[in-house]
């Protein structure tokens, strides 16, 4: 299985997320520059979190505009599985990879700890490993996580399944407690939550690794 | 030519920043002032041979980068 991560000048989880890679499914993945011309081939991409280009302009804006992101979305269109962990997911809404959009936290205040998240459903690539419901604990760390969409893609996103994992209790103002979205065709996954710090129960939580397990399991069985 | 990009966030998108600022005014006394929104304003210089192709310009790079019309409106200025 061959992983590559896309660095954005401002990505800061990157080593993270290949530290995770490594822990949990004990290959090296490949951490490219996104000036490179294209992104090796690969079965799963991650955009990992940070602040790509300081956030400027809105938070994900500038990255999801990056020449790397036409192959990227090409990747996307062709089934292959790409994850965007926090900034990563900003910068997917932004490249409308993924519906909606996110904003500010409604208490303006930027929330890091550990929050409690339903596993909406267990028959994805990213979820194989979890029980459909279950209670999970990973960590967050946004400013700007404040999901929102009109009504009309909030509707069919409910009545798609495309959400991933909500938060069990409101925490900064996302519609339908919203903290990760496939896109229709389920090889997308983009979420707000790090499950890249929570692989080692030293850390508190190790219910992450599973998402990084899941991948995994599909393709060796 | 110069241009001025406004950009706001929709009527229906929460303002918390508009609402922090409204209540530091309220905490300075100024109770007559209601209903803040923060937006944005963007400016640039822009060479084009007339005013309309001036405007299509900044539609376009408008629409593609400075607005996320999924949550902001914009209006364009030219002068």
């Amino acid at each position: 299985m061959n992983v590559t991560i896309i660095r954005f000048p401002g990505t800061n989880c990157d080593l993270d997320t290949a530290n995770a890679v490594k822990k949990v499914l004990g290959i090296e993945p490949k951490v490219i520059s996104c000036k490179e011309d294209k992104i090796p081939k690969s079965d799963l991409i991650i955009i990992p979190g940070g602040f790509s280009y300081g956030d400027y302009l809105r938070s994900g804006a500038i990255a999801a505009r990056e020449p790397i992101m036409d192959d990227l979305e090409l990747r996307g269109n062709e089934g292959v599985y790409i994850i965007g962990i926090c900034n990563g997911f900003q910068i997917l809404t932004e490249r409308k990879l993924l519906p909606g959009s996110l904003l500010k936290n409604n208490s303006l205040k930027f929330i890091s700890k550990n929050v409690e998240l339903k596993i909406e459903r267990n028959d994805t690539f990213f979820t194989s490993k979890y029980k459909t419901n279950e209670i999970v604990n990973i960590p967050i760390a946004h400013h700007d996580g404040n999901f929102f969409a009109d009504q009309d893609t909030l509707d069919s996103i409910e009545d798609n399944n495309q959400v991933a994992l909500r938060y069990l209790k409101p925490i900064n103002g996302s519609q339908n407690n919203i903290a990760g979205l496939y896109n229709k065709d389920l090889n997308i996954l983009g979420l707000m939550p790090h499950p890249e710090r929570a692989v080692d129960i030293k850390t508190g939580t190790n219910d992450g690794s599973r998402i990084f397990e899941s991948a995994l399991n599909f393709y060796s069985t | 030519m110069r241009a001025i990009v406004y950009i706001r966030l929709k009527t229906e998108v929460l303002d918390p920043q508009g609402q922090a600022i409204e209540s530091a005014l309220k905490n300075l006394g100024e109770n007559t002032i209601n209903n803040i929104r923060q937006g944005k304003l963007i400016e640039m210089d822009i060479q084009a041979n007339n005013k309309k192709e001036a405007e299509e310009k900044i539609e376009k790079i408008t629409k593609s980068l400075l607005a996320n019309t999924v949550i902001e409106e914009y209006s364009i200025e030219i002068s």
